[in-house]
């Protein structure tokens, strides 16, 4: 399952990113009455169940919805403060909707600085010279995997373990970036990528692979 | 060629179209600018905004290039793989200097120019097939190399030889961390 590709310019900034994962699991909860089991708090600009756990909702969701009117921020719709709404006894019966939420363009932005200067730093600490940059980074929950062009375009995308065939699926993604992207004269080199072509084949693309990749699994089991 | 052969791949244009169209263009930039110095100028800004992209395309669809370390690995897949790639033919190298930091390319059939036969008013000047001077300065200034690029001969000018020269200049700083020293 591939979760988002994220294509970095040679200065190391962003000028694409896209997620593809489609289950991003909601969970609406009616609470009758003042207090409810969560903890929540303000983090990053958003409230995040800190602690407590309710039905499906856990530690690391945060709210994206107050009686079904979705938020931004720390504020619903109507410029109310979130944290106040759920303290205040006379709100209830209130429902909460709770989900990941996705990180914001600046964010993402900052993410992508930080993994290029990583890249260049894995470089340098290598004890044997010539060594390319992070090619792929495993947590418990995904992998990352990254390409670097000679001329200095980094293409990299968040997979789970299961995911095979990264490596060739990275060529392709910069064989669409060459035809989608540097054949349209009208696009600025290093610049955002705005281009609906790219954006169509890259998804018929990531389908393509990712009904390959269930149709294997579902083989082997 | 695309005269006698019976199924065309439709994504091919056929090549006789795109000299056609380079030389219109040659021909509107003499018209609107005058001056040939000055088209050789224009010519070589635009091979230079194509260069920067057409080097993604080359190293998309040649996986196997990796980073050159020589001026002669440039020369050798310069000639044996990107021409070939892009314009069906294979430039000859040919005059090293002795610290290998500069050589000539000889075009033997160059298709840009196959029915072309240049005015007399530019005959001295202009460099018909220029725009490929500035298509090699882009491609390398993007994988950080800083060449020097130009004609020194052109048989539509009645030298002997289509000749460029390509002089390596520096390695541009501003370049990868992934192993460049």
């Amino acid at each position: 399952m591939i979760y988002s590709v994220y294509i970095i310019n040679k200065a190391g900034g962003r000028i694409y990113d896209e997620d593809f994962a489609s289950n991003k699991p909601e969970e609406e909860i009616t609470f009758p009455s003042y207090p409810i089991p969560l903890v929540l708090t303000a983090d990053t600009g958003k409230v995040l169940v800190k602690f407590g756990a309710s039905g499906n909702v856990k530690p690391g969701m945060s709210v994206i919805a107050v009686n079904r009117q979705p938020v931004t921020g720390l504020y619903t719709g109507n410029d109310q403060p979130i944290l106040e709404i759920i303290n205040d006894p006379a709100s209830y019966p209130l429902s909460l909707t709770f989900g990941r939420t996705k990180a914001s363009a600046n964010e993402k932005l900052m993410l992508a600085s930080i993994f290029h200067s990583l890249f260049a730093i894995a470089a340098k600490i290598s004890p044997v010279e010539q060594s390319s940059g992070i090619k792929e980074l495993r947590t418990e929950k995904f992998t990352l995997n990254c390409f670097q062009t000679i001329t200095g375009v980094k293409f990299f995308m968040i997979v789970d373990h299961k995911q095979t065939g990264c490596d060739h699926l990275l060529h392709r993604i910069y064989e669409l970036y060459t035809d989608y992207v540097l054949k349209n004269p009208f696009y600025p080199i290093d610049m955002p990528i705005r281009c609906e072509l790219f954006d169509q084949n890259l998804r018929k693309v990531i389908e393509q692979v990712e009904r390959t990749t269930a149709y294997n699994s579902e083989r082997l089991s | 060629m695309s005269r006698g052969r019976g199924a065309v791949d439709p994504k091919r244009v056929s090549s006789e179209l795109f000299s056609l169209t380079y030389g219109c263009m040659v021909a509107q930039l003499l018209k609107d600018f005058e001056n040939p110095e000055e088209v050789n100028k224009q010519l070589e800004t635009m091979g230079y905004n194509i260069g920067v992209r057409l080097i993604d395309d080359f190293l998309a669809h040649t996986p196997s290039v990796t980073r050159c370390t020589t001026l002669e690995e440039v020369a050798d897949i310069l000639c044996k793989q990107g021409f070939k790639m892009f314009l069906g033919i294979v430039p000859e190298i040919k005059n090293w200097t002795a610290a290998k930091d500069e050589f000539s390319l000889v075009i033997t059939e160059n298709p840009l120019a196959e029915y072309v036969e240049l005015p007399p008013n530019c005959q001295d000047t202009l460099w018909y097939s220029n725009i490929i001077c500035g298509v090699i300065r882009g491609a390398l200034e993007m994988v950080q190399m800083d060449v020097k690029c130009s004609f020194v001969g052109d048989t539509l000018r009645g030298n002997d030889s289509t000749e460029i020269r390509i002089k390596f200049v520096k390695i541009l700083e501003d370049s990868l961390p992934a192993g460049e020293d």
